[in-house]
């Protein structure tokens, strides 16, 4: 029987790591001008998101084609129907990116230290979505499972900043607003890292047909 | 026929089957069957045990056993050759017609053994219906074909025929459709109708189990959508035993899926178990179409 179906899903494949490599950049970037208060960096992250948008529409396109017109089944299947998930998931983690960047521009003039949790946990999350963009790749379910429990350390930072935020604002009501911001960016990098960790769960689904969603699994 | 009592032990290569079974089993080897634990719970209608079929010194059935579950649609899917019609037509003993087979094992209808000495093959196939890939009405009214088996019963009350071709023609979906014509001549009917006519025929003796033959193989695709339909329907109250070449036909109408591949039943479980995520490579490599 002759593979057109494996020429479309190599190709799909193709197109989200496409998506995963701008939104990795985004996401690298954002949190670069975070850090260097670097507002034009953060001004292209803000343009950069249309990219993302409309390649995230066409790898929809794609998939609702596939599942249309070849009706795959089992592994194909999954593989279609988690990337149609992971397309959404990409597309949000631009968007957090984009928020990010967003803030640097509002946080130009403030003179608000950024507390010393940020870079850990922007880093920790970076490194989550790139481990889970590499489980996509490989179809890896360890490294997927690796990622979903890096998460926790992310959950803690983003407490850790919280408090930080709440003892700031106490201490200097001035600098509510500027303290506010940084609470939100923890808060978009918290998210990220929990995209990146939905990401994992749809690789695991998509090698081992199991939806591990909703369950601290130890499996 | 001869029926063969020893069970020919397989001449196994020395070295050790390679992992793949579908390899396996082109190599020579015997294979376990992975069957799911969700065919195990259900009723069976029909138990295929340990049952062989030769060909002459060809071997086309090997150890197969699978029970049917009762009041559900199964298929058969594998790539031709497999044995699949073959496994169909051994149930109603359709190959007992064939020169030079030879059987070991047995398969029990409801308990009852069919390859018992003592079954009657004319009762074994009253409890059974069968409908194949081309339709096959007989050359008589619509109505004559439904109520067939019912004459040659010696059932001759006029009520009674009537309401069993009534009740058999609207299980079969075609009631409707026929209802106004039913003495005229059942081959003017088109290919679907006269398919859907045949499993009229074959519900009315309301058998225990339902085989069929890729029923749809030579149907167009509206007339295999309707035969699906009355497929889908007829689950619960037939136990309906189905082979398909059609992976979609299987996946859209069947219950339980079961995969054979050289004589071997090589998976087992609900369709849509088999459908997305397979126990098995081999299978996955199978539905998905990477082979066969």
């Amino acid at each position: 029987m002759t593979r057109h179906i494996e020429r479309q899903i190599d190709g799909l494949k193709e197109r989200i790591l496409r998506v995963g490599t701008l939104v990795e950049e985004a996401i690298s970037k954002a949190i670069t001008a975070l850090i260097n208060r670097d507002v034009p960096l953060a001004q292209r992250v803000m343009t950069n998101d249309e990219e993302i948008d409309r390649m995230e529409v066409e790898v929809e396109e794609e998939c609702l084609k596939i599942l249309a017109l070849y009706q795959p089944v089992a592994a194909d299947l999954r593989f279609v129907v988690a990337v149609l998930k992971i397309n959404n998931d990409l597309e949000r983690m631009g968007d957090l990116a984009k928020n990010i960047a967003k803030r640097v521009a509002q946080l130009k003039g403030q003179e608000i230290e950024l507390p010393p949790e940020i870079r850990s946990m922007a880093m920790q999350a970076q490194e989550m979505v790139k481990q889970c963009l590499d489980a996509v790749v490989r179809g890896d379910p360890v490294l997927a499972r690796q990622v979903r429990e890096e998460d926790d350390g992310v959950d803690d930072g983003r407490q850790r900043i919280q408090r930080r935020v709440m003892a700031g604002i106490k201490a200097d009501p001035d600098n509510a607003e500027g303290l506010l911001r940084i609470n939100s960016v923890s808060k978009h990098i918290e998210r990220i890292a929990d995209m990146a960790t939905n990401i994992a769960e749809d690789v695991i689904y998509m090698v081992e047909g199991d939806i591990v969603r909703h369950r601290s699994e130890a499996i | 026929m001869q029926a063969a009592t020893d069970a020919k032990p397989q001449t196994a290569a020395a070295e050790a089957p390679p992992p793949d079974r579908l390899l396996a089993v082109a190599g020579g080897f015997e294979v376990e069957s992975e069957v799911h634990a969700s065919v195990l719970a259900e009723r069976p209608v029909l138990e295929v045990d340990r049952f062989n079929l030769w060909y002459a010194d060809k071997q086309a059935l090997h150890r197969i056993t699978m029970p049917i579950p009762q009041g559900k649609v199964t298929a058969l899917v594998g790539p031709s050759g497999c044995g699949k019609s073959t496994l169909l037509r051994s149930v109603n003993r359709l190959n007992d017609l064939v020169q030079n087979v030879r059987i070991t094992g047995d398969m029990r209808l409801n308990g009852d053994s069919i390859y018992d000495p003592r079954m009657d093959v004319i009762d074994l196939r009253k409890r059974m219906g069968m409908v194949f890939q081309k339709p096959n009405p007989f050359p008589m009214s619509i109505y004559e074909n439904v109520v067939y088996a019912l004459r040659i019963d010696g059932e001759g009350n006029r009520g009674v025929l009537d309401e069993v071709c009534e009740i058999s023609l609207r299980g079969a979906a075609l009631w409707d459709e026929v209802k106004d014509r039913l003495q005229d001549s059942a081959i003017g009917l088109s290919g679907g109708q006269q398919q859907r006519l045949c499993i009229a025929r074959a519900i009315a003796a309301e058998p225990e189990v339902l085989l069929l033959d890729e029923p749809c193989s030579a149907l167009d695709p509206i007339a295999t959508g309707k035969v699906e339909d009355l497929i889908q329907e007829l689950r619960g109250r037939y136990s309906v035993l189905m082979v398909t070449h059609n992976m979609q036909q299987a996946s859209r109408t069947s219950d339980y899926t079961a995969f054979m591949y050289l004589g071997r039943l090589i998976e087992y479980g609900a369709t849509t178990d088999i459908f997305t995520k397979p126990v098995l490579r081999e299978t996955e490599a199978y539905v998905t179409g990477r082979f066969g």
